[in-house]
């Protein structure tokens, strides 16, 4: 008797340990549901709606400009950002406000990348605490799930901080 | 079981035919279920395999084999000789607690395809002294940590890229485990002088 239960016990933390391991492999590898709070990427995102992130294009470094990333806090690394990605390594930001007289730019870092909220006046992000390693970020944000009404991909940056290269398609 | 009524419109040697596929298939069709069976097994084994050993090496341990020079003498400390190779805890970062003089390996800041290991110096809000940094004193800053090789000046550490987020920590060196003479528990031990200006009391 005292060993039937026994080997019940085994056989279901066997089977739990299984399917955690692929929970685990499925949330870090495939993608996982995130629930966005504060309004610094109004209006794409706004508080408490539920996006899908996924985790492939990170770990095969596949991240573009224009992404909207979840990345860890570089300050407190328990807590999570929600950002879009301005500049990748090696690109041209303008930091200084379009208010300024002068324009100055600065130039990310190799394996950062710069991150800005949609929200301008109500974001911290890459403005303030400068470029983030690339690591720290976590998965690319592809799909809206809730509200129903909002349901699909995001849309573009509303902002135009984005400087796009031209590239060289001139014809002769 | 075969000895069906022969169509008399068909020709004995069509009759061979028939009967030959038809025992042939049979036989593919055995062997197909042994082969089937085969290869459900590796599945299925396939499928519990390859999570277990993944979420094993994210979360509780990994082995990575210490390349260069920046850890000598403490690891690679000859250089013809082959590299330690050492156990990364996994399971003890979890929650990002590192004590000053661990060893800890992190995602490299400058390329995220890299794994540096250093030896933890300064923690969050400590106040320490740089080597060859562009301050001569620095503030740990909330979330980061501080690290530097024991190899001063063959090391690609904080003094040169700052200090780096929690976020990029990736395990802890417990053990060296190979070559099998260095076989030994590392335990955190800070360089000397290298202690955080403000913990010291001591007025002398």
């Amino acid at each position: 008797m005292f060993r039937h239960m026994l080997g019940k016990t085994l056989g279901l933390l066997g089977y739990t340990i299984q399917y955690g391991c692929i929970a685990h492999c499925a949330f870090e590898y495939i993608g996982e549901f995130v629930v966005c709070s504060g309004p610094s990427m109004e209006p794409t995102i706004v508080n408490h709606d539920v996006v899908f992130s996924e985790r492939m294009s990170r770990h095969l470094f596949k991240i573009e400009k224009g992404d909207i990333v979840i990345a860890k806090s570089p300050f407190d690394p328990q807590m999570n950002i929600c950002k879009r990605v301005i500049g990748l390594e090696g690109d041209k930001i303008c930091t200084s406000s379009p208010s300024d007289l002068f324009k100055t730019h600065t130039y990310v870092p190799m394996g950062h990348v710069w991150l800005e909220g949609d929200n301008l006046r109500n974001s911290t992000d890459s403005r303030n605490y400068g470029p983030i390693p690339y690591a720290l970020i976590r998965g690319r944000v592809c799909w809206k799930l809730w509200p129903l009404h909002s349901f699909g991909t995001l849309s573009e940056s509303p902002t135009k901080r984005i400087i796009k290269t031209q590239t060289d398609s001139d014809s002769d | 079981m075969l000895l069906l009524c022969l169509p008399t419109n068909i020709s004995l040697e069509t009759y061979l035919h028939i009967v030959y596929k038809t025992i042939e298939s049979y036989h593919m069709a055995q062997q197909t279920s042994a082969g089937q069976r085969y290869l459900q097994t590796f599945i299925s084994g396939f499928f519990v395999a390859v999570p277990v050993t993944v979420t094993i090496l994210d979360k509780l341990a990994y082995v990575a084999r210490v390349e260069g020079a920046s850890m000598q003498p403490f690891l690679n400390p000859d250089v013809g000789a082959q590299s330690d190779v050492v156990l990364l805890n996994r399971w003890s970062v979890r929650n990002n607690q590192v004590q000053r003089g661990d060893i800890v390996s992190v995602v490299s800041p400058r390329n995220p395809k890299q794994k540096i290991i250093k030896r933890v110096i300064g923690l969050e809000g400590d106040f320490i002294r740089t080597l060859s940094y562009k301050n001569r004193y620095v503030r740990v800053p909330n979330g980061h940590l501080w690290i530097e090789g024991d190899h001063r000046g063959h090391s690609l550490d904080s003094n040169c890229f700052g200090p780096v987020s929690l976020g990029l920590l990736h395990g802890r060196a417990s053990h060296i485990i190979w070559p099998p003479n260095r076989w030994q528990r590392i335990k955190p031990s800070l360089p000397p002088n290298r202690e955080p200006l403000d913990a010291e009391e001591d007025d002398e």
